[in-house]
C-alpha cells in the first residue's frame, strides 16, 4: 500500500467515494478505499494537500466528513467529521498552519483547529460554488457563487471583506448581467484573482487598484466554464466546459490561445503542474488527461471506471516521465487490497531516486 | 464502326498502336498490317504495352466495352481460382488450412479501453447504485410520457400513437408550445418515471413544398435522471411496412439489448431497459429489440411463434426506426446549464472508421 501510494503522482477524487492514485511513470493507477463498502454519500467532493511537502491529502466528502490520507504510509489515517449533508456539499478546503478551512454550499465557511475548540465562522452568502485560499498568504480565502459576487475574506479579521467584485457593467440590451462564479483561481505574485463563470466569462480582478469591476473579460464558448487553473508560466489559465472543451486563455488580451482536444464530457477538474508544463483533467467521461501546455498534445490518458470530481498533482517524481514522455500509454488498473498493512510495514519501503537530468546547457 | 465485337480488341490494340507509332513517325499502310498479323499470333495472351489502361482510350463506348472484358475476365480467373482452391481443401480434408474469416469493420473494430468486464466490482457498484437504481430494484414501473416538438405534423403525430402502443404505460400528450423544463416537475409529480420527446424538423426542398420529418429524439429519465439526446432516422411507420402482423396488443414485451459493450453503451442500453415493465407476459409473444451496430440502434418490434423446438417464425410489427447517439446528459433536460457526460464530436472521435463508442 505504501509503495503503490509513494509513487502516484496524480491523486483523484471520484463520485463513488475512492481515492484513486495514478502513477505515470509506472502506467499504473490504484484505489485507495478505506472499507470494502462504499456509499455514494461519500462521494469526493473536494480535495486539498494537507501540507507543502505534499505528504498528506485531505478528501472532503458528500456526508460532511474530511479524511486524511498519508501518502507515505498508504491508508487513511484520520478522519473528522466536518459538517452535514444538511448544509449542502463541501466547496472548498484549504490548510492554514493549525487548522482546516472548510466552506459548503450554503455559505458556512467554517476554521477548525486542530484541538476542536472555537471555530471561527464566517458567513459567506448563499449558493457558494467555490472556495479557494491564496497560495502565498495562508490567510486569505476566496469566494463565489451563483449570484453571490467574488468576495475575499481575510481569516484574522473575519465580519467583513476585503474585497468584494461589483458585477460588469449592463449588456448592449441595457439589461443586468447575471453572476454565476464557478471557479476562482489566484494569480501567483501577484493581488490579482481569476475566475470563471457558469455564463462563459473569464474575469480577472484586481484588489489592489480602485476599481472594484473586473479588470479583464474574456469569453469562451458558449457552455458553463466548470474549472480552471493556472499553470507554472504566467499569463495563461487553462479552462474547461461541460461540453469537454478545455482551453488556454491568454491573460494579457482575453483571446484564447489553443484548445485541448480529446474530452468527451465536462470537466470536473483541473489541476495544473505547479512546475513543468502539464495539465491534468477529469470529468464526467471518467477519464483522466494530461495534456502538454506547449504543444497541447495529449500525453496520457487513462481510464478510471467511474466519474470523477477532483484531480491533484504532484509536484514531485515526475520529471522522470517528462524526459522520456510516453504518448497516451494504457494505463492498467491495479487493485489495492485494504488493510494489509503488516504485509507492506514488514518490507523495506523502497525510495525511487530521480534519474539525474541530462545535462543539455553550456 | 463496320468491324464486328468479335474483333474489338484487336482493332483497339491496333488501333493504340497506330496512334503510338504515329507520334513518331507517319505510318504506311502496311506496317499496321504487319501489327495486325503479329498480334493475330498472339492473340491468346492479350499483349498490350504495358502502360496501358483503359483509362486511357478516348471513345466512351470502346473504352466501355473494353472495362466490361476485363471485369469479366477478372471475374473469370476470380472463379477459377475460388474453384483450385476448394479443390485443394477437399483433397486435403483433415489437414487443411482453417478458413480464413473475412476482414469487416466489425472485426477490425478498434478496442475500446472502456468495455465492461462483467467482473468488474466498481463498474457493478457504479451501475448499482446510478440514477436507474430505483428501476432495477424494482421500486419503480416505468410510465413513460410521450410528446412532440411544437406543431407536430400528421406523420409525427402517428408516430407518437404507434410508439404509445408498443411501450406499455404510455401517455402521450400535446405539447402546446410548453417548456420543457416547467414540464418536467410536473411529470415527477405525477408519477411518470420517463419523458420521450419526438422532435420534428422542418425539410425545406428548394422551391417545392414544406414537408416535415421526424428526426430527433430526448429521453429524459425522470426523478434526476441522465438525458439522452438522439437523432432519429429511418423511421417506418406501421403501414410502410411489408408483410407485417396485426398491430401490438397490450401485452408487455420482452425486451433485447444488443451489444451495447462500452461504458456508455452500458448506461445507453440500461436507459432502454427502464422503458419497459420488468416481467414480460410471454403470453403476447412480443418483443422489441434494440440492436447496437456500429453506433447506430436499430429498434424493431416483432411478434414471435415456435413452429416446433428448432424454428421459430417472426412478424414485423410496429414502427421501426434507427437512433444514433448525439450526447448524455448528467441530470434532467438542461441543454443549457446542464453537465454533458458524453457529447458527440465528429471531428474527434469520427476521424477512424473502425472505433466505436457504444
Amino acid at each position: 500500500m505504501a509503495a503503490k501510494s509513494q509513487i502516484c503522482s496524480i491523486w483523484l477524487g471520484s463520485e463513488t467515494g475512492i481515492l484513486k492514485g495514478v502513477s505515470l511513470s509506472k502506467k499504473q493507477a490504484f484505489n485507495f478505499c478505506e472499507m470494502s463498502c462504499l456509499s455514494r454519500d461519500q462521494e469526493v467532493c473536494v480535495m486539498a494537500w494537507g501540507d507543502s511537502h505534499e505528504s498528506e491529502v485531505l478528501v472532503g466528502s458528500v456526508n460532511g466528513t474530511v479524511k486524511t490520507f498519508s501518502t507515505d504510509k498508504g491508508i487513511f489515517t484520520a478522519t473528522r467529521e466536518c459538517g452535514d449533508a444538511s448544509q449542502g456539499r463541501f466547496t472548498g478546503l484549504a490548510v492554514t498552519d493549525s487548522a482546516m478551512i472548510t466552506c459548503v454550499e450554503s455559505g458556512l465557511l467554517k476554521v477548525w483547529k486542530e484541538d476542536n475548540s472555537d471555530t471561527v465562522e464566517v458567513n459567506v452568502g448563499k449558493n457558494v460554488y467555490r472556495m479557494r485560499q491564496n497560495p502565498s498568504q495562508h490567510n486569505l480565502v476566496a469566494t463565489g457563487g451563483k449570484e453571490n459576487p467574488l468576495k475575499v475574506w481575510d481569516l484574522e479579521r473575519p465580519e467583513k471583506p476585503i474585497f468584494t467584485a461589483k458585477n460588469v457593467a449592463h449588456d448592449w440590451l441595457d439589461m443586468r448581467v447575471p453572476v454565476w462564479v464557478r471557479d476562482i483561481g489566484f494569480i501567483p505574485d501577484s493581488d490579482k484573482i481569476v475566475t470563471c463563470t457558469g455564463h462563459h466569462q473569464v474575469h480577472v480582478y484586481d484588489p489592489s487598484s480602485p476599481q472594484r469591476r473586473p479588470v479583464l473579460e474574456a469569453h469562451f464558448g458558449e457552455y458553463p466554464l466548470t474549472a480552471l487553473s493556472l499553470p507554472a508560466s504566467q499569463g495563461t489559465v487553462v479552462v474547461g466546459n461541460t461540453h469537454g472543451m478545455l482551453a488556454i486563455l491568454d491573460l494579457r488580451k482575453g483571446l484564447v490561445r489553443g484548445s485541448l482536444k480529446g474530452l468527451s464530457g465536462a470537466v470536473r477538474g483541473l489541476h495544473c503542474h505547479p512546475s513543468l508544463p502539464l495539465v491534468a483533467s477529469c470529468g464526467l467521461d471518467r477519464f483522466l488527461r494530461v495534456h502538454s501546455l506547449e504543444d497541447r498534445s495529449l500525453q496520457h490518458k487513462v481510464y478510471l471506471k467511474s466519474r470523477l470530481n477532483c484531480v491533484l498533482f504532484s509536484s514531485r517524481e515526475l520529471e522522470v516521465s517528462f524526459f522520456y514522455p510516453d504518448l497516451s500509454g494504457d494505463v492498467k488498473e491495479v487493485k489495492a487490497d485494504e488493510e494489509d498493512d503488516e504485509v507492506w510495514d514488514s518490507m523495506e519501503t523502497v525510495i525511487e531516486k530521480t534519474k539525474k537530468r541530462p545535462v543539455c546547457e553550456d | 464502326m463496320d468491324k464486328t465485337e468479335a474483333t474489338l480488341s484487336k482493332d483497339v490494340s491496333k488501333k493504340k498502336s497506330k496512334t503510338k507509332k504515329q507520334k513518331r513517325e507517319v505510318e504506311t499502310d502496311v506496317a499496321p498490317v504487319e501489327e495486325r498479323n503479329q498480334m493475330e499470333k498472339s492473340e491468346s495472351a492479350p499483349c498490350f504495352p504495358p502502360t496501358f489502361s483503359v483509362s486511357e482510350i478516348k471513345n466512351k463506348q470502346r473504352r466501355h466495352s473494353m472495362f466490361l472484358k476485363f471485369k469479366e475476365e477478372r471475374r473469370k480467373n476470380k472463379l477459377l481460382l475460388k474453384k483450385k482452391k476448394k479443390k485443394e481443401r477437399k483433397a486435403l480434408g483433415d489437414k487443411a488450412p482453417p478458413k480464413e474469416v473475412p476482414k469487416t469493420i466489425d472485426n477490425q473494430r478498434v478496442y475500446d479501453e472502456t468495455t465492461v468486464n462483467p467482473e468488474d466490482e466498481e463498474v457493478a457498484y457504479d451501475e448499482g447504485t446510478d440514477e436507474f437504481s430505483a428501476y432495477f430494484n424494482r421500486l419503480t414501473n416505468p410510465k413513460v410520457l410521450i410528446t412532440t416538438s411544437d406543431r407536430p405534423r400528421g406523420r409525427t403525430v402517428r408516430f407518437c400513437n404507434q410508439l404509445a402502443t408498443v411501450i406499455p404505460h404510455a401517455h402521450v400528450y400535446y405539447r402546446r408550445g410548453l417548456a420543457l423544463k416547467r414540464v418536467i416537475p410536473q411529470c415527477v409529480s405525477r408519477g411518470f418515471t420517463y419523458l420521450m420527446v419526438i422532435n420534428e424538423d422542418r425539410k425545406v426542398p428548394m422551391f417545392s413544398f414544406t414537408g416535415r420529418i421526424t428526426d430527433g429524439m430526448v429521453l429524459c429519465h425522470l426523478p434526476d435522471g441522465p438525458t439522452a439526446h438522439f437523432k432519429l432516422s429511418s423511421v417506418r411507420l406501421r403501414k410502410e411496412i411489408k408483410r407485417k402482423g396485426k398491430s401490438p396488443t397490450e401485452h408487455v414485451p420482452e425486451v433485447i439489448l444488443n451489444n451495447f459493450t462500452t461504458r456508455l453503451g452500458h448506461s445507453i442500453g440500461r436507459l432502454f431497459a427502464a422503458l419497459f415493465p420488468h416481467d414480460p407476459q410471454f403470453v403476447g409473444r412480443q418483443v422489441a429489440t434494440f440492436h447496437n451496430q456500429r453506433d447506430f440502434i436499430f429498434f424493431r418490434f416483432h411478434r414471435y411463434i415456435f413452429k416446433n423446438e428448432k424454428k421459430a417464425g417472426i412478424q414485423e410489427l410496429g414502427p421501426r426506426f434507427t437512433l444514433k447517439l448525439r450526447s448524455l446528459q448528467k441530470g434532467t433536460f438542461d441543454s443549457k446549464f446542464g453537465e454533458y457526460e458524453w457529447v458527440h464530436k465528429r471531428h474527434e472521435m469520427d476521424s477512424s472508421r473502425r472505433k466505436f463508442h457504444l
